[in-house]
C-alpha cells in the first residue's frame, strides 16, 4: 500500500513553562512520528527557549522536559529549525541551544546535530513548501 | 488499586501504573509480575533498567519502536527487536516493562 508522505511543520511559539503549548506540541510530535511522515519542527519568537539548555524548573513546580527534546532524533525527526531573529532579539545563540543527535539506525548514518539556525526567508520558504502546518 | 511492596502501600493509577515514580525498589517488578503470572529473569531485569536509565536521561517512557532500537543499539542486535522483547513481555514491552519500572505509560500508547 503506497501512502503519500506529507510534510509535517511543527511550529513552536511560546515559552516552554507558564502555559501547556510547548509540552503539548513536543507530546504531539513524538506520537505524529510514529506514523511515518515528514516531521520538522521550527522554534521562533519565545518558542526558542524551549531548546536552551541549563534549564532548572524547581521554582515553577513543573517538571523540566527539556532533556526529553535530545530524544527527537530517536523519533525520526531530522530537521529541527531555530528562527535567527527570534534568537537574536532574544541575546541567544545556537551556543545557548541543545544539540540534538539524528542517527540511520540502519545505515548508521550520524548527523551530529539536525539543530539548524535560520534566516527569515527561509522560514518562510519552509512553511511555504509544508503540507500541514500546526501552530503551538 | 494500590500495590504492597517490602510492607509498603504504593498508589498506582487505574491502569496499574506507579502514581509516584520515586516510589520504586526492584520488588516492585517482582509484585507486579507475580500478579501476572510472569516468572520475573535477568532478561528481564536487564529490559527494566534500561528503561529506568531512558528516563533518567531523557524524561520519557520510549515508544515501543524507540526502545526496540534503543535496545539494540546498546545491548546487541539479538536483543534489539520485536520478537525477542514480546517474548519477555507478552503484554507489549514498552506498557508492561514500563509498567515493572515504575515509569509513566509510554507516550503514544493507547
Amino acid at each position: 500500500m503506497s501512502e503519500t508522505v506529507k510534510k509535517f511543520l511543527y511550529l513552536n511559539r511560546k515559552a516552554p513553562y507558564g502555559t501547556i503549548y510547548a509540552w503539548e506540541s513536543l507530546e504531539v510530535v513524538l506520537i505524529g512520528a510514529a506514523f511515518d511522515q515528514e516531521v520538522r519542527l521550527m522554534f521562533l519568537d519565545d518558542g526558542v527557549y524551549q531548546l536552551t539548555t541549563g534549564q532548572d524548573t524547581a521554582g515553577v513546580g513543573m517538571k523540566n522536559f527539556s532533556p526529553t527534546y535530545r530524544t527527537l532524533g530517536d523519533y525520526e525527526v531530522k530537521n529541527i529549525y531555530v528562527d535567527k531573529d527570534s534568537l537574536e532579539a532574544r541575546g541567544l545563540t545556537q551556543d545557548d541551544l541543545v544539540a540534538i543527535a539524528w542517527e540511520d539506525w540502519e545505515t548508521e548514518e550520524e548527523i551530529e546535530n539536525i539543530v539548524e539556525v535560520v534566516d527569515a526567508a527561509r522560514v518562510s520558504e519552509l512553511m511555504e513548501e509544508s503540507d500541514v502546518i500546526f501552530s503551538f | 488499586m494500590p500495590i504492597e511492596v517490602n510492607g509498603n502501600t504504593l498508589e498506582t493509577d487505574e491502569e496499574g501504573y506507579l502514581a509516584n515514580i520515586n516510589d520504586w525498589v526492584p520488588e516492585v517488578a517482582d509484585v507486579m509480575s507475580k500478579e501476572d503470572d510472569l516468572a520475573l529473569t535477568d532478561e528481564h531485569r536487564d529490559i527494566i533498567n534500561f528503561l529506568r536509565e531512558y528516563y533518567e536521561e531523557y524524561q520519557i517512557a520510549p515508544a515501543v519502536r524507540v526502545l526496540t532500537k534503543a535496545v539494540g543499539k546498546k545491548m546487541g542486535k539479538d536483543k534489539g527487536n520485536s520478537k525477542y522483547l514480546y517474548g519477555l513481555f507478552p503484554y507489549g514491552p514498552a506498557k508492561q516493562a514500563c509498567r515493572y519500572a515504575g515509569l509513566p505509560k509510554p507516550t503514544g500508547c493507547v
